[in-house]
């Protein structure tokens, strides 16, 4: 068991990651193995920002094996060589953690496939994210301990999706825990609730056609059947639709891109779903007690219907 | 521990020197005796008084707190409890045996009124999963959507809700009758072992699956129909039960009810009077 949220502002922003705390920290008793946000802020659209890790949190639960910091640094110098031989330009640079970066990016390119190609070939290390407003920030603990860690309360922007995990089908480690970035498009993010039976089927095929998985995570498998979807001209809602045929189990799943959030739920209709739109704000999660932090007062909210996928623009 | 008593009327089995003995005191065999109506309750209920009323605020109360401010406020004769402030917090007005006037003024998240035995309840918002499952008897009115799992198990009473129903409901139904306005989603009826469901609106695939019995009323279209589901005749009868039972739950006075369709199990899927194969081999 699981829990997502997630919530849209149309036409506005709103101090989203203060929000998303609060709706993911309602969830928490679906799990608190980890959590994740995928934070969609006001920039300029210059540049890229790319959130990555350079090791995982060895802390209390973790799956991992501990490294000495040192390693970390060894790693770090290595991406920013690997930069500057692509002739990205690190215009500001944040270390919130030893294992976790966060990089501001003079670099021009339409496909990030090769970019994170050579990013990711050196070991140890995984991009999180990678956009112009995408933020994906993830870690081991329950959604108040991720954001005061990361001080995410204080970030403003448009929508955000995020997940509170129970860890069932692989570790406790940042690599395993939602949102997955949808590798290689730029702002394209995904959380899920539920288990894929058909996910080494479709990793394989996947696999052949160029992509990259960086965990065991079935979830994962959403986010990188999108993104070749999308790679091969399909519309983000386009490739959620083809998804409730393509891939096999129980799910309800959200994407959120830069300008758009969508959901999918699948045709058993097996996994929650609670939702609130409204002309200015569209709010969704597992439960309704996930929206009431954001929307105390009486509101009308539903449940969608089996097989049914929404998508929203700002 | 019951006393012991021998019978004076002996049956067969009886004259053959089995089961000469029945159980007197607080058994069950006292408990549904109709005769000693006085042993007829459950432990743990109250008798309320309809007219005296009372608000209770649980924006700040867990659901266990809430629940046990209820059980406190019928334990002082309240028989008209109105809770404010619900929050959409789940497992609210669960385990309630005795009657009772229970009115929420906003939504419940999970399994709000499980378990329930007798209360007449209104829900002035939407309720989660897994509404008033294993109801018992009374009467669950949600005035605005439900989510999936409605009904879940119930064996009486009656469960409306005004608008729109998620997945699986009725799940294993056993008895009573649920109501929904609006449209119901997949699997609705699954595997239904009793009790009537009506929809007046659309219902989404694989309607009735594995039911075993029970009837299912649509007003609406039908995405598609579950295993072992099929069309019967609606006959007057059933046409005169469905106007009675939409009056007494305030929706669908004006339909046209002659456009219902009426979906009951197509096989004898039951087994209950037959033996195990042990016991068939044996017999042989």
């Amino acid at each position: 068991m699981c829990g997502i949220a997630g919530l849209i502002h149309r036409g506005k922003s709103s101090n989203v990651g203060s929000e998303l705390q609060g709706m993911l920290q309602a969830l928490k008793h679906r799990g608190e193995d980890s959590t994740g946000y995928a934070l969609y802020g006001d920039t300029d659209g210059k540049n890229f920002i790319m959130r990555f890790k350079v090791g995982e949190n060895v802390g209390e639960g973790s799956s991992s094996v501990m490294e000495d910091v040192s390693v970390y640094d060894e790693r770090k110098k290595v991406v920013d060589q690997t930069l500057a031989e692509m002739g990205a330009k690190i215009v500001k640079e944040e270390r919130t953690l030893p294992y976790s970066l966060r990089y501001e990016i003079d670099y021009e390119t339409k496909d990030l496939l090769d970019f994170s190609q050579r990013i990711e070939s050196i070991p140890g290390v995984e991009i999180l994210s990678m956009g112009k407003s995408l933020e994906v920030i993830k870690d081991l603990g329950n959604a108040r301990m991720v954001c005061d860690r990361y001080s995410l309360d204080k970030l403003v922007g448009t929508h955000a999706i995020g997940h509170a995990r129970m860890a069932t089908e692989s570790g406790v480690d940042i690599k395993s825990a939602h949102p997955f970035w949808g590798y290689p498009f730029s702002d394209v993010s995904v959380v899920h609730n539920g288990q894929l039976t058909n996910y080494w089927n479709n990793r394989r095929v996947l696999e052949n056609k160029g992509m990259r998985f960086m965990s065991e995570c079935d979830s994962e498998l959403i986010a990188v059947y999108i993104a070749q979807k999308m790679r091969e001209g399909a519309s983000l809602e386009e490739g959620m639709k083809d998804s409730l045929t393509g891939l096999d189990g129980v799910f309800t799943y959200f994407v959120a891109t830069k300008d758009s959030l969508g959901m999918a739920k699948d045709t058993m209709a097996a996994k929650p779903l609670v939702l609130y739109e409204s002309d200015d704000l569209v709010a969704m999660g597992s439960e309704e007690i996930a929206i009431r932090s954001v929307l105390p007062q009486e509101i009308d909210t539903y449940d969608p219907f089996d097989g049914e996928v929404k998508v929203w623009q700002i | 521990m019951a006393n012991i008593k021998t019978s004076e009327k002996k049956s067969k089995a009886q004259s053959m020197g089995m089961h000469t003995e029945v159980l007197t005191g607080r058994t069950q065999q006292k408990f549904f005796n109709p005769d000693e109506a006085e042993n007829f309750y459950y432990f743990g209920t109250y008798d309320v008084d309809f007219n005296k009323r009372t608000d209770l605020d649980v924006m700040n109360m867990s659901a266990p707190e809430a629940n046990k401010e209820i059980d406190n406020l019928m334990s002082q004769g309240y028989g008209t409890i109105v809770i404010k402030n619900p929050q959409g917090k789940h497992s609210l007005g669960v385990g309630i045996l005795n009657k009772l006037n229970l009115i929420f003024e906003g939504s419940l998240g999970y399994f709000g009124m499980g378990s329930c035995d007798g209360p007449i309840v209104r829900i002035n918002g939407r309720v989660g999963w897994s509404c008033a499952e294993n109801l018992m008897a009374g009467k669950v009115v949600i005035e605005k959507n439900a989510g999936s799992c409605f009904g879940a198990a119930i064996r009486g009473g009656d469960l409306i809700c005004k608008g729109s129903v998620g997945a699986r409901t009725g799940i294993d139904m056993k008895g009573g009758t649920i109501i929904i306005g609006g449209d119901a989603g997949a699997f609705t009826g699954f595997m239904m072992q009793r009790g009537r469901i009506i929809i007046l609106g659309d219902v989404g695939i694989n309607l009735g699956d594995s039911m075993y019995d029970g009837t299912i009323f649509v007003g609406g279209e039908i995405g598609s129909y579950g295993s072992d589901a099929v069309d019967a005749e609606l006959t007057s009868s059933d046409q005169d039960w469905l106007r009675r039972k939409l009056k007494v739950a305030e929706i669908g006075e004006d339909f046209d009810l002659s456009k219902m369709k009426k979906i009951v199990a197509g096989k004898k899927l039951w087994n209950y009077d037959n033996l195990e194969p042990t016991e068939k081999k044996g017999a042989i």
